[in-house]
């Protein structure tokens, strides 16, 4: 067990954070700590430009296998790029949810043709891609799949009808990967598929959300007899839900450092407001900021394990514990960041709902507890998978 | 950065588990508890000859086994999930800890071989007040001929009353605050030196009372510097709270392990406890707190690592976390071994209330090394200070 990184990965270090110097600025600058959790409905367009600018330098997908177009780092460099990128206030990539999952997804289960016609897109910065799992029905149950498809045989294609729903970058994305129940009369995970639909159609409609923020970040997603190439199923039908759930283990892999920074970023921004207001002289903010603080020190760890560990993929307990843990230390952040701020935190930048970085991400945070799993579900399957204590009893 | 132990430090868990597991049963802790000393002697000296413990970081030169503090939190974290009632915490997080830092090479080689050997065991006494900052120093050393003269009074000395070697800081007379407090080991038998058991709530880990009464001590008794141990002592303090950690994150996790085997056993309205949501929820709940526990416990264990022995770079880097390290580890395992103690409580029931169920050894240690070297406030209050 050791902490410290080897005078190798230093180096790399001052070269990641070097190019980052020398590149976000001029027509990037503006970009700079934009785009993330609660803005990323931000400069969509630049920040596509942004994507394409770093993937001529090599560093989209940097921790995919060099055979795949990424730069086969090792988890210890992948653990500074993120750093070091959330450190210079890169903003947030465009192309994530296509590098973290979508990517990640064709590499374990993708043909040798999908990954020729998918791969290249996801790490040049030329195809966006969004996640169709959530829909009205399906939201903690996500098994409650209704969206439905089939295989029309006279045009050969898959032919996908029903509604998706908190789909973020929608309306930025050029493909969905959509799990969508092929099997009719099929129920829960069984009967499912998992196909990659193209955006860009007569069929799709997206829709956007007004969030409690004011803001739209994620959208609904219509098909209406939406179609896609027979080709464009990852796996077989019915194996949709051994996928899906395969992805959501990529999840927590080392964009969480990112986050991380990011967060780091938010804390330090209260800090200083902190001090400039006196707040910081109070015992009780004091107690607030060093829990914080400490808290996402913790994060950090819980992280290191997760990488150093379990090359084997299999979910550890430190993996089980992640999404609970980090969802709700950012919202009692934004609480503290609305304390430290006191009779100021109501007050707008301007009219009509102009909200600031830090209001942003109190009202922002709300949602933290909730998309990607709940913190109920979360300490479902924490008692269920760690602890080995019985399954919640099921209504159908 | 390699953050997950090696199949050495796994030997090493493994080992202490399997043997703690026969001979820190809840029926010997009951035992080694109802006693004055406070532990079982030939189970210490079991634990000395057969596993070598006592010896595990201190250098091969000094008769040790030259092992590092990664592998001693485990043995702490092993420790602490079995309440092992022994002298262990005070001989090595408090006694060999201040040797190695504050200790000249003859007063290493004079001492640790010995402790090494399992012929002393030793503990650490400063505080004379409700506090453990350097104003609660106030013994006094007068400086006298070839020596030190030292009087005054030390509570909350854990295993103070058998320890064999005692380290014990006093200050110069009129002096306060971190300034003029020296450092210095005598034996427990020195002339002067008088001790007294304490009772304490948490009966498997015993303090005493230790009173100086003109004791004269040579020089070669002063560790370090005179008058310039206040930062040392501080390192010390650092690295002992990273060893109480490590112990409650291995209570957190214990106890967390037998909430949920008797949720699954008991049964109410025709099914076990376990299977309700409230219940499994503050499971989970009492989870994160565990695997939190020990994240912050391993990271302050590899910075210790560094403090204690680096030799580059690199490690003098890390070993610089020490104090905020060491104050994160102990603040976060202090209330997560507490809640956990707590919940588990609650979650067994009315037998959780009982003497003859364990949980209430868990609830009384969680509560003493929550407040032994301060707090969970007291040390965010110092993360405080390093960052605002």
């Amino acid at each position: 067990m050791k902490i410290s990184f080897s005078p190798e990965d230093e180096q790399f270090r001052q070269e990641i954070a070097g190019w980052l110097k020398d590149n976000l600025k001029g027509e990037f600058e503006e970009l700079r700590h934009r785009g993330g959790p609660g803005d990323e409905h931000m400069f969509p367009e630049e920040r596509k430009i942004w994507e394409q600018h770093m993937a001529q330098a090599g560093w989209t997908c940097p921790g995919w296998p060099v055979e795949h177009g990424g730069k086969g780092l090792s988890i210890n460099q992948q653990v500074i790029f993120h750093e070091e990128y959330a450190r210079a206030g890169g903003p947030g990539h465009m192309g994530h949810i296509g590098e973290g999952l979508a990517g990640p997804t064709i590499i374990a289960f993708g043909t040798e043709e999908q990954k020729k016609r998918f791969l290249p897109g996801i790490v040049d910065g030329t195809e966006y891609w969004c996640q169709g799992y959530s829909e009205p029905s399906a939201g903690s149950d996500l098994a409650n799949v209704k969206t439905k498809a089939h295989f029309d045989e006279a045009s050969g294609k898959w032919v996908i009808s029903g509604q998706k729903v908190w789909t973020s970058l929608a309306h930025e994305s050029d493909w969905c990967f959509v799990i969508a129940r092929t099997e009719p009369g099929s129920q829960g995970h069984k009967g499912l598929a998992f196909l990659l639909v193209p955006m860009k159609q007569e069929g799709v409609e997206v829709r956007p959300i007004e969030q409690l923020t004011g803001t739209s970040e994620f959208n609904e997603v219509f098909f209406d007899n939406a179609v896609t190439d027979a080709d464009n199923i990852v796996g077989k039908p019915g194996e949709g839900w051994k996928i899906a759930m395969a992805l959501l283990g990529f999840e927590r892999g080392v964009s969480t450092l990112g986050q991380q920074m990011h967060f780091q970023n938010e804390l330090d921004e209260i800090i200083k407001v902190a001090k400039e207001n006196g707040s910081s002289e109070e015992p009780a903010i004091r107690q607030r900021i060093a829990d914080a603080w400490m808290g996402l020190r913790i994060m950090r760890y819980n992280s290191l394990r997760m990488l150093s560990g379990g090359a084997d993929g299999s979910l550890q307990k430190e993996a089980m514990i992640y999404k609970l843990y980090w969802a709700t230390w950012h919202a009692n952040l934004g609480k503290l960041a609305m304390d430290v701020l006191g009779n100021e935190s109501e007050i707008l930048d301007e009219g009509p709902y102009e909200l600031n970085r830090l209001q942003s991400m109190y009202l922002f945070t709300r949602s933290d507890t909730i998309y990607g799993g709940t913190n109920e579900i979360q300490r479902n399957i924490i008692a269920e998978r760690a602890l080995g204590m019985p399954k919640e009893p099921k209504g159908r | 950065m390699e953050f997950a132990f090696t199949e050495e430090q796994e030997m090493i868990r493994d080992s202490a588990e399997s043997f703690l597991q026969d001979v820190s049963t809840s029926e010997a802790v009951r035992t080694a508890m109802a006693t004055e000393e406070g532990f079982d002697a030939e189970l210490w000296q079991k634990i000395c000859s057969d596993m070598y413990w006592q010896a595990l970081h201190i250098p091969e030169e000094f008769g040790g086994l030259g092992l590092g503090y990664v592998e001693l939190a485990v043995l702490f974290e092993e420790m602490g999930r079995r309440l092992l009632c022994s002298p262990f915490f005070s001989t090595v997080a408090l006694g060999v800890n201040a040797l190695l830092v504050a200790g000249n090479e003859e007063q290493k080689a004079q001492w640790l071989p010995q402790i090494a050997e399992g012929n002393l065991t030793a503990t650490l006494a400063y505080t004379a007040k409700n506090s453990w900052d350097a104003d609660s120093i106030t013994a006094v050393a007068k400086k006298e001929g070839e020596g030190f003269v030292l009087s005054g009074q030390y509570k909350y000395v854990p295993d103070g009353h058998t320890a064999g070697l005692l380290i014990v800081a006093a200050r110069d007379e009129n002096s306060s605050g971190e300034e003029s407090i020296s450092l210095f080991v005598l034996p427990a038998n020195t002339a002067g030196v008088s001790r007294t058991w304490t009772p304490t709530m948490d009966q498997t880990r015993k303090q005493a009372e230790v009173t100086l009464d003109n004791v004269f001590v040579e020089s070669s008794n002063l560790l370090g510097v005179a008058g310039k141990a206040w930062s040392q002592l501080e390192q010390v303090t650092q690295l002992a709270v990273i060893a109480v950690a490590a112990e409650q994150a291995g209570g957190a996790r214990q106890i967390l392990d037998l909430t949920v085997d008797y949720t699954q056993e008991r049964v109410q309205f025709g099914r076990t406890i376990a299977s309700f949501q409230a219940i499994k929820h503050r499971a989970a709940d009492m989870m994160v707190q565990v695997e939190c526990s020990k994240s912050a416990v391993y990271y302050a264990a590899c910075v210790a690592q560094e403090s204690l022995f680096c030799n580059d770079k690199a490690g003098e880097q890390v070993a610089e976390e020490l104090p905020v390290a060491a104050a994160l580890a102990k603040s976060y395992c202090s209330d997560a071994y507490f809640h956990c103690a707590a919940e588990a409580i609650q979650l067994h029931g009315g037998v959780g209330f009982t003497w003859e169920y364990d949980p209430h050894l868990y609830f009384k240690r969680a509560k003493s090394s929550e407040t032994f070297l301060g707090n969970g406030a007291y040390h965010r209050e110092k993360i405080a200070q390093a960052i605002l």
